[in-house]
């Protein structure tokens, strides 16, 4: 990292006649920045820009692996809004984005609100609840695969021993149970994700706020009401607008856990769109698949700007 | 807290919603952890308590690292995420630098462009991607991961360091600036040395990212012993017999383990560099 040498005055003094240029050039604040700029920018360029332009070329040809096909116009589109799997697909990533956010939102506001208290220990524990979020979720979710396992499900056991039910669970069996326990695992990652960012909020609310509420009388709810709720209201809204894009836009999860399955009923975008662009080989019609997510993500994108300009 | 506290209160509001919170939240390891150390056949036998281990044994592990390709994912998902973070890290530091203090065309658009960056998910992209990486000849090279990777880190990288290089007194970089030195010696001397935490959370931040990365590496390595851990774990060790559970969590155990320790460490650091670059940025 230490290329301060490079640029040392001695070299500059010695080198100005030759490098005056170039030592101009990085002096200017325009060139400068722009050269600054370069390198990150051309990474974002070749993998991100240009890909997402081929996505588009591609998601209107009848293209396969391996083969570039013809142009077909929204071809590929327009037979996915009569594909059923697509629509249960569509309903999935929805519900899955959607339904999960209260939840994380609600217990990601407890764990703060707990873990804001002073106690023993409290950066192990911060630490501990962390693990959830930002272990590798293909991992996990491992894990969740074996607590929702027809046959070893922890939980089916602890069940079946207090006598609730007879037969195990086969919790990612049929459709309606296997999306909710996915749900389930999506909350269980995303609740620190929200607890620390609350927690950061809630530290940014000067103790002297809460004391001269108090004083004034306020009671515990009051002080919740009107000292913590605007405080913490822009970090909530920011989490839950950025959970709403992962979520909706994710796909190891439900890779890990069912690979879309029983029978096609539990995709997202992104499992579909790599089953039918990767594993069926039709590629143009997976570019389809995904860029249908890109209407949402960009509603969601454009908020989360707006709000974020707003309040700077 | 305003004064009245007393033990009740506190168990009521405060330790008993921690242990709920606990409870949940570290099952799923306590689960995976007791799994890969007990013996297959314990799985099976009805009678043990399945949250205990009754016959301690370390096979699992060991059959990881003799009978599987594991060692070989260990190094892969080393060498990526290293040299990902650091070019990753490199390139975020000069965009951090060049959006907080210097002023060029276009910046302010390009400063947008990097946020909406951040927000452009790896599923939107695969598949054109793949097209990307294949006709570069990069499908199973370390290079496939480590050139697409930064595509996710360097727009957070970025906000974050821009967000902490802008609460460093511009007076320091002036008073430098007028004693000789280059801007780019002020980056490299004076910013960078009172930038350590924002760097040490940006590079937490890119490390993990990289190590828990799936859906490329999926796609990307899929020739055996060039895969990384979680996609290594996931594809190569469940199968279709039903033996496989203790070493599958053996896996999912250490593969985690590099990360639960990274941020034990420097769990301060990640919590103030969101404060910083996150959520004010």
């Amino acid at each position: 990292m230490d290329r301060s040498g490079d640029f040392s005055p001695v070299a500059v003094v010695q080198d100005r006649g030759s490098i005056f240029s170039l030592k101009g050039l990085m002096e200017r604040q325009a060139s400068l920045g722009i050269i600054l700029m370069l390198p990150g920018a051309l990474l974002l360029m070749v993998f991100m820009a240009y890909p997402f332009f081929l996505g588009i070329w591609l998601s209107l040809t009848d293209s396969i692996i391996g083969n570039i096909g013809q142009y077909i116009g929204l071809r590929n589109f327009s037979d996915l809004i009569t594909d059923s799997v697509f629509l249960q697909t569509t309903r999935n990533t929805f519900i899955y984005a959607l339904v999960t956010v209260p939840f994380k939102a609600v217990l990601g506001l407890g764990m703060a609100l707990v873990l804001n208290n002073r106690m023993r220990f409290s950066n192990p524990i911060r630490a501990a609840v962390m693990m959830p979020w930002i272990v590798p979720t293909a991992l996990s979710s491992l894990g969740w695969f074996m607590i929702f396992d027809p046959v070893f499900s922890p939980i089916s056991w602890l069940l079946k021993n207090l006598g609730l039910i007879k037969q195990n669970i086969n919790f990612l069996g049929g459709p309606n149970l296997a999306i909710s326990s996915i749900c389930l695992a999506n909350i269980w990652r995303g609740i620190p994700f929200f607890g620390i960012t609350i927690l950061a909020g809630l530290q940014a609310v000067p103790q002297e706020l809460h004391e001269a509420a108090a004083i004034d009388g306020a009671g515990l709810w009051h002080r919740f009401r009107h000292v913590t709720i605007p405080a913490i209201k822009g970090v909530v809204l920011i989490a839950a607008m950025l959970s709403i894009i992962w979520t909706f836009a994710d796909f190891q999860l439900i890779y890990v856990l069912t690979k879309g399955g029983p029978a096609n009923t539990t995709h997202i975008f992104g499992t579909y769109a790599y089953q039918i662009g990767l594993s069926a080989t039709e590629i143009g019609t997976g570019a389809a698949i995904s860029l249908y997510m890109f209407p949402i993500l960009a509603f969601f994108a454009i908020l989360l700007l707006i709000y974020l300009r707003r309040e700077a | 807290m305003v004064g009245g506290d007393t033990l009740g209160r506190r168990t009521l509001s405060i330790y008993l919603p921690l242990a709920f919170f606990l409870l949940f939240l570290l099952f799923p390891f306590y689960w995976m952890s007791i799994v890969s150390l007990k013996p297959t056949n314990d799985l099976f036998d009805l009678k043990f308590n399945p949250f205990w281990v009754q016959h301690f044994t370390l096979e699992n592990y060991l059959y990881l690292f003799q009978n599987t390709e594991f060692p070989e994912w260990v190094k892969n998902t080393i060498i990526i995420s290293v040299v990902s973070t650091a070019l990753s890290l490199t390139c975020s530091v000069f965009i951090g630098y060049a959006l907080a203090r210097l002023r060029f065309p276009g910046s302010n658009f390009l400063g947008v462009g990097i946020f909406l960056a951040y927000l452009v998910p790896p599923t939107l992209l695969f598949l054109p991607l793949a097209q990307v990486i294949s006709s570069l000849g990069l499908y199973n090279t370390y290079w496939a991961l480590i050139l697409t990777y930064p595509t996710q880190l360097i727009p957070f990288a970025s906000w974050l360091l821009m967000g902490y290089f802008r609460t460093i007194p511009k007076e320091i970089e002036e008073s430098a600036m007028a004693d000789g030195c280059t801007r780019l010696e002020t980056l490299f001397r004076i910013i960078l040395p009172l930038s350590v935490p924002g760097l040490l959370s940006a590079g937490i931040f890119c490390f993990t990212l990289c190590w828990n990365e799936f859906l490329y590496a999926l796609i990307f390595m899929s020739s055996g012993p060039m895969k990384t851990i979680p996609v290594g774990t996931v594809s190569d060790l469940i199968k279709a017999d039903t033996l496989f559970w203790g070493s599958l969590m053996a896996s999912a155990v250490l593969g985690s383990f590099p990360i639960a320790i990274l941020y034990s460490f420097f769990v301060k650091y990640y919590v103030s560099g969101l404060t910083a670059g996150a959520v004010k940025g």
